[in-house]
């Protein structure tokens, strides 16, 4: 489903990814771990296609297509979906109109008739249950006066509501107390399917309890150096990753387990 | 000669055959003075120049390098002019204006609502000259500059309402000023609305034109708020794509009295606003709301002056600014705290969103504060719309030029939600949807 080859990106003026290879199938749940600063984010940013991001060499393809040729809004059409670990905070724009025209523009590409209003609203009831969204945050502005909990819970409910192919959640634990953690992965796990893959970056192992991927890969300096199951996140846990700074390159950048 | 003096010449030459006309000599002793005094005003400070601060960023030359002769006051509407006014619903008075002069046929000035009265200034002047005498060309005076005072001296009707102590009304009252007399006439429409003690109202004053001509109008509203009162006002102003609009707006409330304004700037290519606040009593609120909408090289340009002039008041004042192409806006706000006004609490605010690189604002927001017991909070903000929203709705599947209409309409609606009266907020959402890009079909989106 996602092909990356020897992915060279810049953030602003700095490189940060540098020769990232990575291989996703639909149906796999894939996290990428790393310490800070080795370009976790700056991958989910680049997938998403955000301003700012320059790739300058290497490949992306998605169902067989050239990713980065796309605007985000037509990869997100496509089936991508990042959930933000700053969600943004839109003032005077209902969360249900943004969905609705969110949904609707992804139907069109898709070939599917708008939904109405009525059908749309029995969409969001049902979705909202999966992260146990409150009815009233759904009308409420984007985001806007949401604690952290609830902005995160919002992202997923919006990937509840889309359906992409390929979910990428950035650092969605950060800043969640545990049990909005806890509502959070369950959300994750209802949408785990085998037509859906997801890629889960994150700095610590705890998500990783909640959310067990298939696959687990670090990233230091820009490159994946390891690559292993689920149960490397845990060693990681347990070690950190100043070891792995010290052998780079040690495993295959496909390796599987 | 320089033009100047030519330009004073010939205002001089209008006032005399003013004065001398059957209508001028009519009129009773007081307002003779009043007039003669305005104009005198006029005569000693001119037209604006740019060395003046208050027009320091306006482009002026449309306004002062011609000259304007009165429209007919006897023409009729332009062709499809009242079309373009919001529905004005089936109860209430509604006062229509063309060129300055209320029409009779047009109005609907018996409208059987206990507690208010609604007439021309002829038919006031005839038969409550004594409601008139306190306050009108008095609420506007010599601080509200040349053009009110040309307005205060010229001006051959005015719309009156008349709010009895005491009454409530639900349906909005409506005075409409039509006009677009052909290119270089100018119309002189003035309101003036006095609400007694307690009373309660609301007023909807639309500005229309329709042809693509250089027509100046020049209105005065004057407003009195006696103690206890609550008076509910908006202004749309919609006039064509070439007309000047020049108005002053002047209110003084009494002790408790509220006052709350909504300024909707749509149209002309130059529109000045100027809007002179005063508190008069203890215990008064003013809020002060507006949005312009500019572009290809229009002007929009608002000056406001609130003077807390007595204690424990306070104003809240918004303006937002919505600017594309090579527009112009200009917003300069000024609020005095005057000695012994303590226990003031004051807000300004203006808000500009450029959507182009061309657009330029020039923003003064302003605090006199002369005493020491206030709570006085001013800002201003011009940017383009947030990059960061963009992406999150870009990334949700959105395409860029909605998006961006989305953000735009939602920076809009701000304002929007505040309009009481749903006809109006109808016909601004229409109209805004036709100036706006990207914001067809975006009435549902905000909340």
């Amino acid at each position: 489903m996602l092909e990356i080859r020897n992915l060279h990106a810049r953030a602003g003026d700095s490189d940060v990814l540098r020769g990232l290879d990575l291989s996703v199938r639909k149906g796999e749940v894939h996290a990428l771990m790393g310490p800070n600063g080795s370009g976790k984010s700056t991958l989910a940013h680049v997938l998403a296609g955000r301003p700012g991001y320059t790739v300058t060499a290497g490949e992306v393809r998605f169902e067989g297509r050239d990713l980065l040729a796309l605007a985000p809004e037509e990869r997100a059409r496509e089936g991508v979906f990042l959930a933000f670990q700053y969600p943004v905070e839109i003032a005077g724009v209902s969360n249900i109109y943004f969905l609705k025209a969110a949904t609707n523009a992804i139907r069109a590409h898709r070939g599917l008739p708008e939904l109405d209003a009525v059908e749309f609203l029995s969409l969001v009831k049902e979705k909202a249950k999966i992260v146990e969204m409150d009815e009233e945050l759904v009308k409420r502005p984007v985001n806007e006066g949401f604690s952290g909990g609830e902005k995160k819970r919002n992202e997923i409910f919006q990937m509840a509501v889309l359906e992409p192919r390929l979910a990428i959640l950035d650092e969605t634990d950060s800043g969640l107390d545990i049990d909005a953690l806890r509502i959070v992965a369950h959300g994750v796990n209802r949408l785990r399917g085998p037509e859906r893959a997801m890629l889960v970056v994150t700095h610590y192992q705890r998500l990783l309890n909640h959310i067990v991927p298939d696959f687990v890969h670090v990233l230091v300096d820009g490159r994946i150096v390891r690559s292993g199951g689920k149960e490397m996140a845990l060693a990681l846990e347990e070690t950190g990753y100043a070891w792995l700074e010290k052998e780079p390159a040690a495993a295959g950048p496909t390796a599987r387990p | 000669m320089s033009a100047v003096t030519a330009e004073k010449d010939a205002y001089r030459a209008g006032f005399e055959r003013f004065a001398l006309s059957p209508l001028a000599a009519s009129e009773p002793t007081w307002l003779r003075e009043r007039r003669t005094a305005a104009f005198a005003r006029f005569v000693e400070t001119g037209l604006p120049t740019p060395r003046d601060e208050a027009w320091r960023h306006t482009p002026l030359a449309p306004l002062t390098r011609g000259r304007f002769e009165p429209a007919d006051p006897e023409a009729p509407p332009e062709p499809g002019v009242l079309s373009l006014l919001p529905d004005a619903g089936p109860r209430g008075p509604r006062l229509v204006l063309v060129n300055g002069r209320l029409s009779p046929e047009l109005s609907r000035l018996d409208a059987s609502q206990p507690g208010v009265a609604a007439m021309s200034l002829r038919e006031a002047l005839a038969t409550r000259p004594a409601s008139l005498e306190p306050w009108l060309a008095r609420v506007a005076d010599g601080a509200t500059g040349a053009f009110a005072d040309l307005n205060s001296a010229l001006a051959g009707d005015a719309a009156v309402v008349l709010i009895a102590a005491g009454a409530v009304l639900d349906a909005p009252i409506r005075v409409e000023h039509v006009g677009g007399g052909p290119s270089g006439t100018v119309a002189y429409s003035r309101t003036l609305l006095v609400a007694g003690r307690g009373s309660e109202s609301r007023i909807v004053e639309v500005f229309a034109s329709r042809a693509d001509r250089a027509s100046l109008t020049n209105a005065v509203t004057e407003v009195v708020i006696e103690d206890g009162a609550s008076v509910d006002r908006c202004k749309l102003q919609q006039e064509g794509g070439d007309a000047l609009h020049v108005a002053t707006l002047a209110v003084r409330l009494g002790r408790d009295a509220r006052f709350y304004d909504h300024s909707l700037v749509l149209g002309a290519a130059l529109s000045r606003d100027d809007i002179d606040v005063r508190f008069e009593g203890e215990g008064s609120e003013c809020v002060l709301n507006g949005l312009f909408v500019v572009d290809g090289r229009r002007v929009a340009d608002t000056h406001s002056r609130i003077d807390h002039a007595r204690p424990h008041c306070s104003s809240r004042e918004l303006y937002k600014g919505i600017l594309d192409g090579q527009a112009r806006g200009v917003f300069g706000g000024l609020v005095i705290v005057r000695p012994g006004a303590q226990k003031t609490d004051a807000w300004q605010m203006n808000r500009n969103l450029l959507l182009s690189s061309e657009a330029l604002v020039h923003s003064t927001p302003q605090l006199e504060i002369l005493a020491d017991d206030v709570k006085c909070r001013h800002g201003s903000t011009t940017g383009q719309l947030d990059p960061a929203a963009l992406f999150y709705l870009r990334s949700r599947g959105i395409g860029e030029a909605a998006a961006r209409g989305l953000l735009t309409w939602a920076f809009a609606s701000e304002l929007l939600r505040t309009l009481r009266d749903e006809s109006v907020r109808a016909a601004v959402e229409k109209r805004l949807q036709e100036r706006l890009p990207g914001v067809a079909g975006l009435v549902e989106a905000t909340s």
